[in-house]
């Protein structure tokens, strides 16, 4: 018998969609045209990246014309953040949350290295930002408001329609990493002004290596990779045709499926929320659970460390992640938990559970069976908390 | 997820000798919840001060539990006088290795058995009292015994070698100058002190010159992102003297910026033998 797997760790990655592979697969051998080129090859699959940043555009609710392809996530922050600020050079201040993602909030420390003050908004408890905080920094200097739409760790979604409005009358720039958000919880960006935009193709089935950026338009934006014309001169770079059209796909996809993501796989994540949090011997959930992605739930079980926790996890089958230290590559641990001031007691316990539209209820049992043994093992060895375990295990 | 032999793996996942001992001659512990690990060791002795038996108890991660189960393994039927011999050193190379980052996993369970020792051979309150003046890293309660055992036993050089073995001084560096002189008196001969070593001497005055604008280009910026500052107060031949202000000067990870960060700036921009010290404002 083959042991079960089960994919737990859909923030970090996720599968590539049978049907966006599928989509790929004639621009390798078949259509490998170079779509800037005059003739036929290139010609038919210039159409195909048309229909690709139309599906993508659709996602978002945006026209076509404000989509940029990128080769990443990481890639569309830094372009937007960069291409913003050269545009409005004579603004020295930038405003972001203490909780953004690396590909964000390292851009922001180098900014500030190099002549621009920056403010880090802090969240409470539940991981929520204070809108009056940003209120208090923002200023006639501000050029630009970087904020994420729901965060990786937790999935608590940032109010960035009423933050994008107070971006704007400053006359700040505003930009949302919604690499966690896109997908999972519906984006409309005909509704909401957001200047700039990122989002990240193997978050939402599409590959590695492909991310998209919207640019509103009339941002001012300056061009951060150049050379030739690509994407009306916003991006230099021959296109990563099969990858764009796959991101097209999937975009696609999770539009047709964004009601099941705020349904049948929010009722999963609940089911695995609520199995854990009342068998658990000790767990409790890390953010503010009504605002939160439908697909992510943070826990931590006491007195038991994460990457333990995951070893385990994983000699049974299972993938999830961890904030402890001694998982994220450093000393140190989760600067999302800390930032939200979780006791350390439970930041080392932490562990984030990310489900997809595949994960099947069966998995979420098998998860909760699985993570419920592995506590009580762990905490079998643990020298804390033995008077809290059943009788008989002490 | 870390690199793990075989072994650690194999001790992780079916640990020996887990478990309570209510009736143990001897217990010891080390670490702290607070820090990601901590461990209990108790043990059995016969008349003759043979460890008879051994069990564990271990909040951590994996190497943590593995070097723990491998500790019980080593001292099961050795006398005590011969248990006492075991290094942290032969706890990680029993488990054929450890990553770097990991040590001090094996460091907690050699200083659990030290506590065990101690305790059974009763260490009175006047003596256990004198310890306490021993212990140089007050925030990991590190004693000075501790520091040099391990720098020792590992050929440490470096105050940030230690904190990986030991966590000595990963806190709010007060102790620097106390781990400094611990590794000087070890090993003299590595003090950077023959000008052979350094191809250009740069004055004082130049020297303080270079670390402002490393401060100004490189680390100024950073701390200024989370509120902070940094201002130099001396440089006494490699010795770099600086304050911490602001949020920086109540973060408990400030040490590991300055240790991590801003030391490996200076060393890049300025002199790879200088240190960098901390003095509160």
């Amino acid at each position: 018998m083959s042991m079960r797997e089960v994919y737990a760790d859909n923030n970090a990655t996720t599968m590539t969609a049978p049907e966006v592979f599928e989509s790929m697969q004639p621009f390798f051998c078949d259509l490998y045209g170079n779509p800037s080129s005059m003739h036929q090859f290139g010609g038919q699959v210039k159409k195909h990246i048309d229909r690709a940043r139309e599906q993508v555009a659709a996602l978002l609710g945006a026209h076509s014309a404000e989509i940029i392809f990128t080769s990443c996530g990481t890639e569309s922050d830094n372009a937007a953040i960069r291409g913003v600020l050269a545009a409005t050079p004579e603004r020295k201040h930038i405003i972001t949350s203490r909780v953004e993602h690396p590909a964000v909030k390292s851009v922001f420390q180098y900014l500030g290295h190099n002549g621009y003050r920056v403010s880090e908004l802090s969240v409470d408890r539940q991981g929520k930002i204070d809108l009056d905080e940003l209120r208090e920094v923002l200023s006639d200097a501000t050029a630009l408001v970087s904020l994420m739409w729901a965060n990786n760790e937790t999935g608590v979604i940032f109010p960035v329609e009423q933050a994008c409005e107070m971006a704007h009358a400053v006359g700040a720039a505003f930009h949302c990493d919604a690499v966690q958000a896109a997908g999972k919880i519906p984006i409309d960006l005909e509704r909401i002004p957001i200047d700039l935009l990122s989002i990240s193709g193997h978050k939402l089935h599409a590959p590695k290596g492909i991310g998209g950026l919207y640019v509103r338009k009339g941002t001012h934006f300056t061009a951060y990779l150049m050379g030739g014309h690509q994407e009306g001169g916003r991006r230099a770079g021959t296109e990563n045709v099969a990858s764009i059209v796959g991101l097209g796909r999937a975009c696609e996809l999770a539009r047709e499926g964004i009601e099941a993501e705020n349904t049948a796989v929010r009722q999963l994540r609940d089911r695995l929320e609520g199995g854990l949090l009342e068998r658990a011997i000790d767990a409790s959930v890390n953010g503010d659970t009504v605002n939160r992605l439908p697909n992510t739930t943070n826990i931590s079980f006491k007195y038991i460390e994460g990457e333990s926790i995951l070893i385990l996890l994983s000699e049974a089958g299972i993938a999830a992640s961890s904030g402890s230290a001694c998982t994220s590559g450093s000393l140190e641990p989760s600067h999302v938990l800390r930032a939200m001031g979780v006791p350390f007691t439970r930041v080392h316990g932490s562990v984030r559970f990310s489900l997809s539209r595949y994960t099947t209820e069966q998995d979420v049992d098998y998860i909760i069976e699985t993570m419920l043994r592995v506590e009580r093992r762990l905490r079998e060895i643990s020298p804390f908390g033995r008077d809290e375990l059943p009788p008989g295990d002490r | 997820m870390w690199d793990y032999t075989d072994k650690v793996k194999e001790h992780f996942m079916n640990p020996r000798n887990v478990g309570d001992m209510p009736d143990a001659d001897a217990v010891g512990e080390a670490g702290s919840l607070a820090c990601g690990d901590q461990m209990k060791l108790m043990l059995k002795i016969d008349a003759k001060g043979m460890i008879t038996d051994a069990k564990f108890q271990t909040f951590g991660c994996g190497s943590a539990v593995a070097s723990a189960s491998a500790l019980t393994e080593m001292i099961i039927g050795k006398p005590l006088d011969e248990a006492a011999t075991i290094t942290n050193r032969d706890i990680a190379d029993f488990l054929g290795g450890l990553p770097a980052e990991k040590m001090h996993c094996s460091v907690m369970g050699h200083e659990a058995l030290e506590a065990a020792i101690q305790n059974y051979r009763g260490v009175s309150a006047e003596e256990a009292a004198e310890g306490k003046k021993q212990i140089v890293c007050e925030c990991f309660g590190v004693t000075a015994d501790e520091i040099e055992r391990v720098a020792r036993d590992n050929a440490l050089r470096k105050i940030e070698d230690v904190t990986n073995y030991t966590k000595a001084g990963g806190g709010c560096r007060q102790c620097h100058d106390r781990i400094q002189e611990i590794l000087d008196r070890l090993a003299p001969s590595d003090e950077p002190a023959a000008p052979t070593s350094a191809p250009v001497k740069l004055t004082n005055i130049q020297k303080m010159k270079l670390i402002e604008q490393t401060f100004e280009k490189e680390i100024r910026p950073m701390l200024k992102a989370d509120g902070g500052d940094i201002e130099l107060i001396d440089v006494e031949g490699d010795r770099v003297v600086v304050s911490l202000r602001g949020m920086c000067s109540s973060c408990a990870s400030s040490s590991f910026t300055l240790k991590k960060y801003i030391e490996p700036k200076l060393r890049e921009f300025v002199s790879p033998d200088l240190y960098i010290e901390e003095v509160k404002p």
